[in-house]
């Protein structure tokens, strides 16, 4: 299973799109590796800045509703892969993004829109979510404190995460 | 109990349901593009799987980035050639017979009513015009189809769009659509099943239903969906021929994937098209859509008529009629892609193309190109294109550049003026 937690991406917007994640200029590329300098170049958000130390050192995104939508694209999930960010937190998602986080044996958390504003409200002090996949609870601790928050995941989603991917569980199954 | 046409398309694939809510379906047709596909072939070839599930349900199209601009467009071509080579896939469309994959497989007949559909590209949600369930798929999914035939969805709901009413002039299956992406937003139909009913879609063209479906994907839905009926049949029936004793058999035939009366929607949305005008986005999402009249005067650097939305025979019969002994502006560059050489041969034979080159349109070969900022026509920063595509995300055509969506008649009128301009000032066509 890959590793899930760290520091905190916050990405204050919604709709976040897959051409935001990795623009389709990249696409020509055939490994994810040569993904990396790229992710979220394309993104405009106040006080964001791609490539910033702060980008480079998150490990978990937070954002807002309806995530990833737009190009079915999977290096968006992959770009996110190989810098080191395996975890996104959202109150929704486009279907194929989500469905391509778990099918690369990645997490998109759904959280309520009340859950995901008291994330943000970590925003301002340097944090971090650690994630309890056992127990399903995502914990978020910055200069504000700390809180825990339980989430849910299909029994599918989670058999992708411990199967690493699609790929290993569709074919020991079909 | 009474099922809705995805329900019934699911039931007759369901392979397995290896936990609650989880459906495993049977594939009917994978496709596949240079884009999304080398990564999941390099994936199986390294894992020691480097095998298909069946050559003949495999579609390959370049279509994207054709012909190769670079030498990394150009090995991506060179993976998937031998690939399919390989595997000895027998539809496989390369340069000289390539077009944007969802207006060449619909084309050859590839897709039929009831049919389940997977391509590893956002827009696979257009051949659900033909009563299929088809949805695009990331590259794992992709592979797996590949690998295995096989796919996974959640079971979908599905929501009901009624469009009636008399269609003014002006107003196309693009302006409509648009509309509809208003009234849902950008993710009013996740994890939906968009069907389209009504008078309006009764009488589509098999083109307008694809261009309706086309766009559900900018609502977040995964497939949208038609009642497969005569004008199906009429289009199918070079490939279906042989199946049936005669048209009404077919049409008989495919009534059974129809959604039953009383079936569970989970949202119907009424469309009144009569008193609508031409649409266009203004934003860098697809639902910010205004009436053209909002808009109109909007200076524009660029006019891109093309894509599997609007790149079809109709779209360049509708655009041509505006564009016919007119030229475009100075401060426009037109470009028309014809979406498949079928198309390109139509279009030249009814002298469409003649127009487009006499008017000062560059006609391309058919690919994605412009749409998507990779090739033919990307724009610069600080530049706006009016175009008949379906996504005007920041930096889609092109960094930092701006994109209105908009129908074939509104881009060519658009041209005609360097600015937006609605088509209806011209009548008919611009029979004038
Ligand atoms: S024409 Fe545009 S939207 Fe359609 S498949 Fe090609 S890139 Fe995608």
């Amino acid at each position: 299973m890959k590793k899930f937690g760290g520091k905190v991406l916050f990405l204050d917007r919604s709709d976040i799109n897959t051409d935001e994640i990795i623009p389709a200029k990249y696409l020509t590329e055939i490994s994810k590796e040569a993904l990396k300098p790229h992710m979220l170049e394309d993104l405009k958000l106040e006080g964001f800045y791609p490539n910033s130390p702060e980008v480079k050192d998150s490990s978990v995104i937070v954002s807002r509703g309806n995530f990833g939508c737009g190009s079915s694209r999977e290096h968006a999930p992959w770009v996110f892969e190989v810098n080191d960010i395996n975890v996104v937190v959202a109150p929704s998602y486009a279907r194929i993004f989500r469905q391509n986080m778990f099918n690369c044996g990645m997490l998109a958390i759904e959280l309520s829109e009340a859950d995901i504003t008291s994330l943000f409200e970590h925003k301002v002090a340097g944090a971090v979510i650690d994630i309890d996949f056992a127990k399903k609870q995502l914990t978020i601790s910055s200069g504000k404190g700390s809180r825990t928050f339980d989430y849910q995941i299909s029994e599918f989603d989670r058999a992708l995460v411990e199967a690493e991917g699609w790929v290993g569980f569709a074919d020991a199954k079909y | 109990m009474a099922m809705t046409l995805a329900e019934k398309v699911f039931k007759a694939h369901l392979r397995d349901e290896p936990f609650p809510g989880t459906k495993v379906l049977d594939i009917d047709v994978v496709m596949c593009h240079e884009i999304t596909t080398p990564v999941a072939i390099n994936d199986l070839v390294e894992r020691g799987m480097d095998r298909v599930f069946d050559p003949r349900k495999i579609k390959v199209v370049i279509d994207h980035v054709t012909p190769a601009k670079d030498t990394k467009t150009a090995l991506q071509g060179k993976i998937v050639r031998d690939w399919a080579r390989r595997h000895s896939i027998p539809d496989f469309f390369d340069i000289g017979r390539n077009g944007v994959c969802h207006a060449i497989f619909p084309e050859k007949g590839f897709i039929r009513p009831g049919y389940t559909v997977i391509m590893g590209d956002s827009h696979t949600c257009t051949h659900g015009a033909f009563g299929a369930f088809a949805a695009g798929v990331g590259t794992t999914d992709l592979e797996v189809g590949m690998l295995k035939g096989v796919c996974a969805f959640r079971e979908p709901k599905t929501i009901r769009v009624n469009i009636n009413g008399t269609v003014p002039e002006g107003v196309y299956a693009k302006d409509i659509i648009l509309r509809i992406i208003k009234e849902l937003t950008v993710k009013g139909a996740t994890d939906c099943v968009v069907e389209f009913q009504g008078n309006v879609v009764k009488k589509m063209s098999m083109e307008s239903r694809m261009t309706l479906c086309n766009m559900v994907i900018e609502a977040g839905g995964t497939s949208g969906v038609c009642m497969p009926d005569k004008v199906t049949v009429n289009y199918l029936w070079p490939f279906i021929s042989s199946e049936y004793a005669d048209k009404k058999a077919a049409v008989a035939d495919f009534k059974k994937w129809w959604s039953d009366k009383g079936c569970a929607y989970v949202k119907v949305l009424e469309i009144d098209v009569t008193n609508m005008e031409p649409q266009v986005t203004f934003g860098y999402k697809p639902d910010e859509v205004q009436n053209v009249t909002e808009l109109a005067g909007t200076r524009v650097d660029q006019v891109y008529i093309g894509s599997c939305t609007n790149g079809r025979l109709e779209d360049l019969k509708v655009a041509a009629a505006y564009i016919k002994g007119r030229t475009i502006s100075p401060m426009v560059r037109g470009i028309v892609s014809p979406a498949t050489p079928k198309i390109f041969r139509e279009a030249d034979k009814l002298g469409l193309i003649k127009i487009f080159m006499d008017a000062g349109f560059c006609v391309t070969n058919p690919t994605c190109g412009a749409c998507l900022g990779m090739s033919n026509g990307v724009i610069a920063p600080g530049e706006v294109c009016a175009s008949t595509t379906n996504r005007n995300f920041n930096g889609r055509m092109g960094k930092g550049g701006m994109v209105h969506l908009m129908s074939p008649a509104v881009a060519a009128v658009t041209a005609l003026e360097g600015v937006i301009t609605d088509p209806r000032k011209y009548g008919k066509g611009g029979a004038a």
